[in-house]
């Protein structure tokens, strides 16, 4: 498979910023400096970018509660979204959304999810959208295992195969839903269930950037074509709990740090590409440097930021009232 | 004569109307009146008018109570002289509720002409085309914010022996809300292309407030058509316009604000009623209505002045004219009335408004048919 | 101008905004009706009570779309196609339905434009029907609008006849927030002068139907037309009331209301809806609040039983507020006495 070296570079750009980020939150949200909840989506970078890789600006994609890996993927400045999961008033959503609420409508970000399932029937809607205004854009749900059992995905599949819309369905399997895992929660496959509906299946190791690229190139071309729906079955791990101070006492010792060790999608994609002399180590320290300073200047600049004022309590609530 | 009962009917003012509502009685039971004396105040879709009574005699029943709505035709009072028995007089009523009850349910509501569209250019006007015969043809043209009902009380006199036409000017009423440039010029000659389409070759122009402009634009662009001129509180006569009736008019959206703008229109303001003003909220909602009344106010009225004067227009119409204008009018001033041409017949009514159409309905159509006859 | 049905003026309504917007789109349950049947016609129905008939044909398979019955993914894709560009009007048919499909309403469409910091606009219409009246029993028969009023980001809307319905879906078409329009099923046959051509009533004005210097009276969607005939009969008795048609619950036009009851002292609220957390509740609260000096007597408020909607005609007609009940509240609070002081 060919890939261009800019996406390449973009790519581990973007996972390794996605990387950062968490690793960041992680340690900030243990000072308790940053209000709410925060679900880190460390170790699934390679999912959210190499389906990204794909999409424009025009495409559409509807996130979850873990959102952050896909709002980076798909070009929402790091700064403001920092700033939002600080609750300042510079950030995304003004303060007024938060972690699980970041969206980018203007980058085809239809937002992080603070409903499970909650995106995939919007998904249905920006297909339908891209179908009708005929601007050749595919819109992509991400949901996870969990979702997969929400009667909206379902109905979702469905609609999309009747409508045969431009829409691609990413399930993002790290085997747990909140503490249970997908082995207790869920019935049958995600392939069967895509069969269920008539709908191609495609499947690939999320660890892996390249296999993801692939599958996900496939799957879109295919709704891009005007060919109806299909799914993406992505199998990924997660590294952190289910929400920041998740004890993650329902996992085995050892998970994860085995899966840091072996499974890590940022070291197989430096070890593939330098192996095969696609991109060179030091080109990569030095995004890792570039990320490194602008992960720290965005929360410096976050913990800076003015708070909402009194009045954004009651803007905004609709366009007239 | 001994021993008549006249039933008091309720009246139909205009052929729009189907029912009225009795806002007062002025004259007690048991009082008599006089032929042309004011009996009732009937409330209308527009405003309010003064029912005339049709004979004379002793009031003896108010059948209907003040309040009460009911179909046109419907029994309101009864006259009689004081010879004849209460016995009688109740036979009587309940004689005429059963015919008139049954005779409802055969005709209903059908018999009242409806306005018809007609396409002049890429327009679709609104027009009510009534009455026939040989005389030659009237034509009413309303002014600014108003439609063809603004007739209601004028247009049945003169349709006896002759076809009248009361037309909503474009943007206004249930016509296109084109107005294009918005100045009487323009809507001069769509009014020529409509009498062209409706094969009128002349007619009698009586023409109300901008009206009043377009009929003089029509006169001077047109005079072959015009067969008289009668007009109503014409714009086009004087400098002067009530800007605040013009701008509150457009921006009113609601009754508590539109009624005082209304008021400017009528002498006595309690003749305004719920439905007029709910008739013209009606007609502002609708697409292009208010951007309509913003292109002709524009246009006539720029700087809060009018912009045409018509005076030479007036001058040279050879045909028979006149202006009549309501002494207390306080949106195109009466005093633009003096000094005209003697050829022209004044007739100034006092205690009389904006509309003297509507509000002295009466002394308006006598004037006009003194004009035409 | 002519006479039209309340039906007849909703398909008006969406036939003149879909001509005029091509972005304006129709979807739900057998809006058009057909699809895949084996008589091969596609307009079947026009929607279950016939109110979208003749839309599928005028428009074609791109703006009138018939969905599975599966209201979570189609009202939640048609707030997608909102946020993305189209102006999506969704069907929900009966309102009841909203239960299998509350979270595509609640948490996201409402939301959108405030949790994503007044970047979203989502020009939504859902429109739904409501009330008892056509023995449809408990779970087609609700008044579920406090339900929508309650929820910030939503606008709900609920026509009182067919002049109003047609002006005010109109201008929830044209509107950019996300409206919940809802139609009283009983009302469909209804008749009133309606204009041929497209108007709009603007959100948040209520409309006098009856001006009064007695009692006031706020009543909902077909409620007017109850409370018009009470005041009509009181009227003859020499009691005048003022009947307000709020028009919109969310925004409610809280001046006009606070205004009358200045002027007539007295209040009477009639709601169909459920009556404990209904809109009654909300007016009542509102008026004891901003206008307690104004009152002459106590609110009262004619509403339905707190039960489910019965089947049985005999208790279906128990159960909905009428003009004779309404007539009896406003006889109440006129011979009202307060009690002296011990």
């Amino acid at each position: 498979m060919q890939i261009a070296r800019d996406i390449l570079l973009r790519s581990y750009r973007s996972m390794r910023t996605i990387r950062d980020f968490e690793e960041r939150l992680h340690v900030e949200f243990a000072t308790g400096e940053i209000p709410g909840f925060v679900h880190l989506y460390c170790g699934e970078e390679a999912s959210g970018v190499g389906v990204c890789a794909h999409l424009s600006d025009v495409d559409t994609i509807a996130s979850t509660h873990r959102g952050h890996g896909h709002c980076i993927a798909k070009g929402v400045a790091v700064d403001g979204m920092m700033a939002e999961i600080y609750g300042r008033r510079t950030g995304v959503c003004r303060g007024k959304g938060g972690s699980m609420h970041i969206a980018d409508l203007s980058l085809g970000m239809l937002g992080a999810n603070g409903i499970v399932g909650g995106g995939p029937p919007l998904i249905c809607g920006a297909a339908l959208s891209h179908k009708l205004l005929k601007d050749n854009g595919v819109a992509v749900a991400f949901y996870g295992d969990g979702a997969s059992n929400e009667g909206t995905t379902l109905e979702s599949l469905n609609l999309a195969m009747v409508w045969k819309l431009p829409a691609v369905f990413v399930c993002e399997d790290n085997g747990y839903g909140e503490a249970t895992a997908s082995s207790y929660a869920v019935a049958g496959t995600q392939k069967a269930r895509a069969a269920g509906f008539g709908m191609p299946y495609f499947e690939c190791d999320g660890n892996d950037f390249f296999a993801v690229y692939e599958a996900a190139g496939e799957a879109i071309a295919h709704a891009r074509a005007g060919n109806g729906p299909a799914m993406l079955h992505v199998h990924l791990s997660r590294w952190y709990g289910h929400f920041e101070g998740d004890a993650m006492s329902y996992r085995a010792n050892g998970e994860v740090a085995e899966l840091r060790n072996d499974h890590d999608c940022l070291k197989n994609f430096r070890k593939s590409v330098t192996e095969i002399s696609l991109l060179d180590e030091s080109s990569l320290d030095g995004i890792d440097a570039s990320v490194r300073d602008e992960i720290e200047a965005a929360v410096v600049a976050a913990k800076a930021a003015p708070l909402p004022e009194p009045e954004d309590l009651l803007a905004d609530v609709y366009v007239s009232y | 004569m001994a021993g008549t009962i006249t039933p008091i009917t309720m009246p139909k003012f205009g052929l729009a109307m189907t029912e009225g509502k009795i806002a007062s009685w002025n004259v007690e039971p048991g009082s008599s009146v006089d032929v042309g004396e004011e009996l009732a105040d009937i409330e209308t879709t527009k405003i309010t008018n003064g029912y005339e009574s049709p004979a004379s005699g002793i009031l003896r029943r108010q059948v209907a109570s003040e309040g009460e709505t009911l179909a046109v035709g419907a029994l309101i009072g009864v006259l009689a002289d004081k010879d004849v028995s209460d016995a009688d007089i109740d036979a009587f009523v309940e004689k005429f509720q059963n015919e008139f009850s049954s005779q409802a349910a055969e005709t209903g509501a059908s018999e009242s002409a409806e306005p018809v569209v007609v396409e002049v250019g890429d327009l679709k006007l609104k027009v009510q085309d009534s009455g026939h015969g040989d005389d030659t043809p009237v034509l009413f043209i309303h002014g600014f914010g108003g439609d063809l009902t603004n007739w209601m009380f004028n247009q049945d006199h003169f349709s006896g022996s002759r076809r009248t036409v009361a037309f909503d000017l474009p943007g206004h009423g249930g016509s296109s809300k084109n107005v294009g440039d918005g100045k009487p010029a323009t809507f001069a000659a769509t009014t020529a292309a409509l009498l062209d389409k409706l094969d009128i070759a002349k007619a009698h122009v009586v023409a109300h407030s901008l009206g009043g402009a377009i009929a003089l634009e029509l006169a001077k662009s047109h005079p072959e058509k015009v067969a008289s001129l009668s007009l109503v509180a014409p714009a086009g006569l004087g400098k002067d316009i009530n800007m605040d009736f013009i701008n509150g008019f457009i921006s009113a959206d609601r009754r508590k604000t539109l009624e005082p703008v209304l008021h400017y229109l009528v002498h006595d303001k309690s003749l305004i009623t719920r439905n007029m003003i709910e008739g013209i909220i009606r007609f502002k909602r609708l697409d292009g209505a208010v951007a309509g009344l913003e292109t002709v106010a524009k246009a006539c009225f720029p700087d809060g002045h009018q912009a045409d004067d018509l005076h030479g227009a007036l001058e040279n119409f050879t045909g028979p004219k006149q202006v009549i204008w309501g002494e207390n009018d306080e949106v195109l001033s009466a005093a633009s009335a003096k000094g005209l041409p003697a050829s022209v017949k004044i007739t100034l009514l006092p205690e009389t408004g904006h509309m003297p159409q509507m509000e002295k309905s009466a002394d308006v159509n006598a004037a006009v048919t003194q004009l035409i006859a | 101008m002519s006479k039209k049905s309340f039906r007849q003026a909703i398909n008006e309504a969406l036939r003149q905004e879909m001509q005029r917007d091509p972005r304006v789109i129709l979807m739900g349950e057998d809006v058009a009706g057909g699809q895949g049947g084996s008589s091969g016609v596609k307009d079947a129905w026009g929607g279950v009570l016939g109110v979208t008939k003749g839309l599928f044909t005028e428009f074609g398979p791109d703006r009138v779309f018939d969905t599975p019955i599966t209201e979570a993914s189609y009202i939640g894709a048609a707030a997608g196609a909102a946020a993305t560009g189209l102006r999506p009007v969704a069907e929900l048919m009966f309102v009841d339905f909203i239960g299998s499909c509350l979270d595509q309403v609640m948490n996201q469409a409402a939301k959108f434009r405030y949790m994503f910091g007044g970047k979203a606009t989502t020009p939504l219409v859902i429109r739904a029907m409501y009330g008892a009246g056509f023995n449809a029993a408990a779970q087609h028969s609700q008044a579920l609008y406090p339900l929508f009023t309650h929820i910030p980001g939503l606008k709900v809307v609920i026509p009182s006849n067919p002049y109003e319905a047609k002006g005010l879906l109109i201008e929830a078409i044209r509107d950019n927030d996300p409206v919940i329009f809802l139609e009283n099923k009983v009302m469909y046959d209804d008749e009133d002068e309606v204009p041929d051509e497209a108007y709009t009533i603007p959100f948040g004005e209520a409309n006098l139907t009856r001006e009064g210097d007695d009692v006031t009276i706020v009543a909902f969607g077909r409620m007017v037309n109850f409370a018009n005939e009470a005041a009509d009969r009181l009227e003859k008795d020499g009691i005048s009331c003022t009947v307000i048609d709020p028009r919109t619950t969310s925004p409610l036009d809280t001046g006009t209301i606070l205004d009358c009851v200045a002027e007539t002292g007295r209040l009477v609220v009639v709601d169909e809806s459920s009556p404990r957390c209904n809109l009654a509740c909300d007016v009542a609260a509102l008026v004891a609040e901003e206008a307690f000096d104004a009152l002459k007597a106590p609110i009262r408020r004619v509403m339905p039983p707190h039960t489910p909607v019965p089947f049985a005609t005999v208790l279906e007609k128990l159960y909905m507020p009428d003009s004779a009940r309404i007539e009896a509240a406003v006889r109440s609070v006129m011979g009202y006495k307060a009690k002296q002081d011990a």
